[in-house]
């Protein structure tokens, strides 16, 4: 176990390594000369210069990349082009308001998910089986900031909206106040990553209740709700977990969706704003910070889902 | 499906096993119900996307790009199907008219990152050792990127237009088909007939594109068909962000975001466009399923 992870850290070293290179590469791979695109059509040459000299740009690529690498080692991403402020000091702040956007959105997924898989499975091939897998299949198919826009539409400003679930309606500062505002970009993340989940789960369980040793437990006598929720479930989750670091991923970067539809002030938002402003510093750093956490949470899913499976041992 | 192509029955008639295998893998489609709904709902798509916008042009007086401020905001009704738009255009026939790139993105991009992505997947599980080692690596560097970030980083880059929106769908979808490829190539390589064919001499380029591609082709098709749906939604999110196709051109997510600000007054803005996006990735979705099933034995039915 101790063997694996440490080659499992060993692994994502140079993975690490490679989205560095990445990300430092997206401001090289733009077309045309990066300072006169930062700077803007009609610039005059001084100011180019000057944002040349302050990307660093007269150095060749090597030495920018060294530069760049060890920077972001010390956790220094540069400036803005924009308001000259140090990148991580703009992400700031909005780091957890990303972070907790696709935490809360992956327990929405993961809980959503595994009951409706789970009723799917136990009843499978029903009518209730058959509508669970139907609205998943929607979930999946739809684009996620379109259902944002929806539940913006039914909650926020629909008139018809019960007197008990006034509590949901938005408020225009979007994030953070108040848990309330936290429900609907939630549940527009997380309801196509609980499709996801449903699916896996039902053909998991659906799998797993296949197997001899259900059977013999069932011969033994073992009530039926014992062997699908001790026996079945257990194993039927494995292959599960794998999905989940997968999902919160996606969120992270689906954020940048979300939050553009719910005025939601994090990295998404951020990359967005600095993409349309052309402010490549920034760009790069809210990438990198994103994948880096992407990276770091599959690494820790690898080894739970090592430790939950023993049978990978085995062989 | 290799097992059909290596035991060739020996009769007088010449059957040509690879037409078998290939009849064998449409009647089992023709019984899987989802793949043929699915393949239904995409023929339909493709016939509205490519003679839709003729059969409005030649005989109605409806075009994607007509303004009409008088008329602006309007609600469904006989004139207006879906509604008009804030300028006052017929959100029906943008929509018609929009069906067409939303299908270029899904299709182009696909095919960019699939050709790419099996050729990685080939050569990595073909050859193994540090070639293998380089190239997954590669692609576990690309995967690093979750979701849209990938995609999105790259029309950062190259600006926003639905060229680039295609690229980055494109690169963003390699590396999906290169795993797949990859072990699927892996479990064929071991298989007797390879070690035949090169014992006769074969070379590794005829090895590799007449005996292995043929063989791995259906998962290659399951993978397509589904990475078409994940790749139109991708290339609506970055269309929706305003980095895909530009304004006035009908595309679905560029008018999702055009609509938003006017979905308070006016809520059918945002909703058509939205439904149509829905309704053809459900259909690869569904196909993308139906397709899996029925070349997998192993799943049920």
């Amino acid at each position: 176990m101790t063997k694996y992870i440490i080659r499992r850290l060993l692994q994502t070293i140079p993975v690490l390594l490679g989205v560095t290179i990445l990300v430092f590469s997206l401001m090289h791979l733009v077309p045309g000369d990066p300072a006169q695109i930062v700077a803007g059509e009609g610039a005059s040459e001084q100011t180019v210069n000057n944002i040349r000299e302050r990307l660093g740009l007269n150095e060749s690529i090597p030495v920018q990349y060294g530069k760049f690498l060890t920077n972001a080692l010390q956790g220094d991403l540069g400036s803005s082009v924009r308001s000259g402020r140090p990148v991580m000091d703009e992400i700031g702040s909005r780091f957890w308001v990303t972070v907790e956007l696709a935490f809360y959105s992956t327990i929405v997924a993961v809980l959503l998910g595994l009951i409706a898989g789970i009723v799917s499975a136990v009843r499978h091939y029903t009518l209730t089986d058959t509508s669970i897998m139907v609205v998943a299949l929607f979930g999946l198919s739809m684009p996620n900031f379109w259902f944002g826009l929806l539940l913006i539409q039914w909650f926020a400003i629909g008139n018809w909206m019960p007197e008990w679930l006034e509590f949901i309606k938005m408020r225009p500062s979007g994030w953070g106040d108040e848990w309330r505002q936290v429900i609907l970009p939630v549940l527009t993340l997380g309801t196509g990553g609980a499709a996801i989940i449903a699916r896996m789960t039902r053909s998991s369980m659906l799998e797993v209740i296949e197997q001899d040793y259900i059977r013999t437990a069932r011969a033994k006598g073992v009530s039926e709700r014992l062997v699908t929720y001790r026996h079945a479930l257990k194993n039927a989750l494995i292959p599960v977990v794998t999905v989940v670091g997968l999902e919160f991923g996606g969120f992270l970067g689906g954020a940048v969706l979300t939050e553009t539809i719910f005025a939601i002030n994090g990295m998404g938002r951020l990359t967005i704003d600095a993409i349309r402003t052309r402010d490549f510093p920034v760009v790069q750093g809210t990438v990198l910070v994103i994948s880096v956490i992407f990276v770091l949470v599959n690494l820790l899913v690898d080894i739970s889902y090592r430790f939950l499976n023993k049978r990978i041992d085995l062989n | 499906m290799s097992e059909e192509t290596v035991n060739v029955p020996v009769t007088a008639e010449r059957i040509n096993p690879r037409l078998e295998s290939y009849k064998q893998f449409w009647r089992r489609l023709a019984k899987n119900k989802a793949a043929v709904i699915g393949g239904c709902l995409i023929l339909f798509i493709i016939i509205m996307a490519f003679v839709g916008p003729w059969i409005i042009t030649t005989f109605t007086d409806y075009r994607p790009n007509q303004t009409d401020i008088t008329n602006k905001l309007a609600g469904p009704s006989a004139a207006h199907w879906f509604g008009t738009d804030n300028f006052g255009r017929d959100i029906f026939t943008r929509v018609i008219f929009g069906t067409k790139l939303t299908l270029y993105v899904g299709f182009f991009s696909v095919f960019i990152g699939g050709i790419i992505g099996v050729i990685f997947g080939i050569v990595a599980g073909y050859y193994g050792g540090r070639i293998d080692t380089v190239i997954m690596r590669l692609m576990d560097v690309l995967l690093a990127f979750p979701g849209i970030l990938l995609a999105l980083a790259i029309v950062a880059v190259l600006g926003g237009s639905l060229t680039n929106v295609i690229i980055a769908v494109g690169i963003f979808s390699v590396p999906a088909f290169a795993r797949v490829v990859r072990g699927s190539t892996l479990s064929v390589r071991k298989l007797e007939y390879i070690d035949a064919v090169r014992a006769l001499g074969a070379s590794d380029f005829r090895i590799i594109f007449k005996h292995i591609l043929p063989n791995i082709m259906s998962p290659i098709i399951v993978q397509a068909s589904l990475r078409i749906a994940t790749a139109i939604l991708t290339g609506a999110g970055l269309a929706f962000l305003g980095l895909g196709a530009q304004p006035p051109r009908p595309e679905w997510g560029a008018m999702l975001n055009e609509g938003r600000p006017f979905m308070y007054e006016a809520g059918h803005v945002a909703l058509f466009p939205g439904l149509m996006i829905v309704l053809v990735v459900l259909a690869f979705n569904i196909f993308g399923d139906g397709v899996r099933d029925a070349l997998d034995p192993k799943m049920k039915k």
